[in-house]
């Protein structure tokens, strides 16, 4: 692991990130570059490191895409799924990794998440879902829990939550799961094989925002933000041997819904194939 | 020649976030100035939890021979 | 060998990219551009290419975008409702340096306004349409040939210069059927973007020789990894926050153009040698003005066409080179008044010039531009 690993993928001269102090996505970014280190690594996986292309969006989630040594492409609020799906469409060997956030992906971005998981292209996505709006000073987000306090909803949130794992799996997604910062061993293993997974994948990576989220809603400082994780968000094995009493309040970490489901830029092959038979007929 | 492991501080990296401290089984450290220091280098067990939790990779472990 | 072929404007438009190296397409069906979509959907896949129907104009935009960073040449195509919805990706576009081809089939507007008719009502928008100070290409064709050649230097010149080129269509060509002659494919020349791999001392991804405006590209995935961001950067493709870079950045994406001017700048001057009056009109519109003119002549009347095919740049040193021949000016564009500020504006209005417009969704024919020079002599007989 680090640090050897941070000094090869990472562009280490613009390091510190510009998150906060105990910000989650820096241990989530560096989860990616493990998973994707592993995978290169690994014998059996034929990959390149150039055939990795990052991608994201706008928000504090989305300047990863800098800090990460790879073909890496910033996008515009909402698109990077849309900008995601023209790069692996034009190249599908092309490993193409979305990393997003709760507002980028869910709210601007919530029609290119259904449709791309309902196409079942094969795209990873990564979203570190804070449950706030972070750059912007902390707003509410569309993951902000009913009742929560955030600077646009200074007498507590209105809103009903998404659960993005649960959207996904809902709008087709063949890969959808979900992670967060405390267990990151597990949640690397998780982003290692939604990235193996052919069609469209997707993590929901639980972060945390001291800064605008925790503070504003008494949840503690980053460490009590992660202890609450430790003791309420709980990895695969154990929440299956848990009784339904335990997991009252509780949420798994680990592998929501999978399927089998044909990947699209294959199946437009296909059609590749068709039309320029019958062109030359 | 036997491997060992020492702990590194990337002094100009660390934010004083205090993760490292609080996750340490055998709290060998400190946030001073808003910046992490080790203060008992003895007491370390070289597990890595610092290094695993750390947001700004500005704690880690290194492996040097002897 | 070439041979003569009954083809729609929408549908050269599709060959005309194809031919010009165009294998990706994506966009959202609108009318009146709908069948370049159709078309693309079903000759992409015979050349290779790809096709793909994306959930709204924002998507479509951003993946072409994407496939144009993978390698591809890439092409949308819509029109004023959905093109109002790609503005901000294009001024990513630019900021990026991402070659790419919007089509925009104008129809009348504003909002859903006259869905299938004929309007050139999105000519501001296609300069000023994405926020900030930005460079724009823009191209109107006239005919169904013209489309499809023009459609080819649209191309040309996004590789050229690294930035989104507007196509700017109306629904009068885009539905118009004509016999064409299509020209040899060999004749035509494509330039491809400059690839480099940044060797040695410049390794920097957006670096630019001293006296060039236009930084060497390289695809995703070809071994030579940088940053794409719509945010202002250094020459490494990294955010910054330095005023100096910005300003150096923009001015440079706006030389690329401004430098280049003489280059991109195009029109068409029909009988303008001893014009007095030049009719000014773009697009589709044109065909009726160019009627006109070959009527007033026959009356005896010095009446010359003078026809931007760049209308963006608006060809400003072209129009100048004219005005001393002439008495004065007729612009005649189908909206209320959008090209004409630009005509006003490069002209100092030093000679009168005269509107014709509309904006009722009904075509101006050669007859209401008649009709328009008769009234324009009758007030200088008034005078």
């Amino acid at each position: 692991m680090p640090s050897d690993l941070i000094h090869q993928y990472m562009r280490i001269d613009h390091l510190p990130q510009i998150w906060c102090p105990g910000c989650g996505n820096g241990v989530i970014m560096r989860d990616v570059a493990v998973a994707i280190d592993e995978l290169i690594q690994d014998e059996e996986n034929d990959f390149d490191r150039d055939d990795f292309v990052i991608v994201s969006g706008i928000g504090c989630s989305s300047r990863a895409a800098g800090y990460l040594d790879f073909n890496s492409i910033h996008t515009t609020h909402g698109r990077a799924i849309a900008f995601a799906t023209g790069i692996k469409m034009a190249n599908p060997k092309l490993n193409v990794i979305v990393l997003t956030g709760d507002g980028d992906c869910s709210a601007i971005g919530g029609n290119h998440l259904i449709h791309a998981a309902r196409r079942n292209l094969g795209l990873t996505v990564i979203c570190f879902n804070n449950d706030i709006y972070g750059m912007t000073g902390g707003q509410y987000s569309p993951t902000t829990p009913n009742g929560d306090k955030a600077t646009t909803a200074p007498y507590g949130n209105v809103d009903r939550p998404f659960d993005i794992a649960n959207l996904a799996t809902g709008a087709g997604a063949s890969f959808s799961a979900r992670g967060d910062v405390f267990h990151a061993r597990e949640t690397t293993e998780i982003i290692k094989k939604a990235i193996l997974h052919k069609g469209f994948s997707l993590v929901d990576v639980y972060s945390v925002c001291p800064t605008y989220y925790g503070r504003k809603n008494k949840k503690g400082d980053a460490v009590e933000m992660l202890k609450w994780q430790r003791d309420n968000l709980i990895p695969t094995a154990r929440y299956y041997s848990m009784s339904e009493e335990l997991r009252a309040g509780k949420k798994l970490i680990g592998i929501l819904s999978y399927n089998d489901y044909p990947e699209y830029t294959e199946e437009y092959a296909k059609v590749i194939a068709a039309a320029s038979n019958k062109a030359k007929k | 020649m036997v491997g060992r492991k020492i702990l590194v501080i990337e002094d100009k990296w660390c934010k004083g976030c205090g993760i490292c401290a609080a996750f340490c089984p055998k709290q060998v450290l400190e946030i001073k100035k808003e910046k992490v220091r080790l203060k008992d280098p003895e007491g370390c067990i070289r597990c890595g939890q610092c290094e695993l939790r750390c947001p700004d990779y500005a704690i880690y472990l290194v492996n040097v021979e002897e | 060998m070439s041979k003569a072929v009954l083809m729609q404007g929408n549908e050269a438009a599709v060959e005309g990219a194809i031919a010009a190296g165009m294998r990706f397409f994506a966009g959202y069906p609108i009318t009146p551009s709908t069948e370049i979509a159709e078309q693309s959907a079903l000759r992409l896949p015979q050349m290779g290419g790809k096709f793909i129907q994306m959930e709204d104009e924002i998507s479509s935009i951003a993946a072409v975008l994407g496939a144009s960073v993978a390698g591809m040449k890439a092409m949308t195509a819509t029109s004023g409702p959905g093109f109002s919805l790609m503005q901000e990706n294009i001024g990513y576009g630019v900021m990026a340096e991402i070659p790419c081809v919007i089509i925009d089939v104008q129809r009348c507007g504003p909002s859903t306004g006259l869905a299938t008719s004929p309007s050139q009502g999105d000519y501001m928008q296609a300069k000023w349409g994405t926020h900030g100070d930005h460079p724009v290409i823009a191209l109107s064709p006239s005919s169904v040939l013209e489309t499809y050649t023009l459609i080819i230097r649209a191309f040309n010149l996004s590789e050229k210069y690294r930035t989104p080129v507007i196509f700017l269509m109306d629904e009068i060509v885009g539905h118009m059927r004509e016999g064409v002659e299509l020209p040899n494919p060999n004749d035509l020349i494509i330039n491809r973007r400059k690839m480099s791999f940044h060797d040695g001392a410049n390794k920097e991804c957006y670096y630019v020789p001293e006296g060039k405006y236009v930084p060497a590209m390289k695809p995703f995935g070809q071994g030579e990894r940088y940053n794409i961001t719509g945010l202002a950067h250094d020459v490494s493709g990294f955010p910054v926050n330095s005023n100096e870079i910005a300003d150096k950045l923009v001015t440079r994406l706006l030389d690329k153009v401004e430098k280049n001017v003489d280059n991109i700048v195009r029109v068409e001057e029909y009988l303008m040698d001893d014009a007095e009056t030049a009719i000014v009109c773009f697009g589709g519109t044109a065909r009726a003005a160019m009627d006109a003119v070959n009527a007033a002549r026959a009356q005896g009347r010095k009446v010359g066409l003078f026809r931007p095919i760049t209308v963006w740049p608006f060809p400003e040193k072209k129009l100048l080179a004219r005005l001393p021949q002439l008495k004065n000016i007729l612009m005649v564009e189908h909206n209320h008044g959008q090209m004409l500020l630009e005509v006003q504006r490069v002209t100092r209005c030093e000679k009168p010039v005269h509107f014709l417009g509309r904006v009722d969704g009904t075509v101006i024919s050669p007859d209401d531009i008649l009709a328009k020079l008769n009234e324009m002599e009758d007030t200088n007989h008034a005078e």
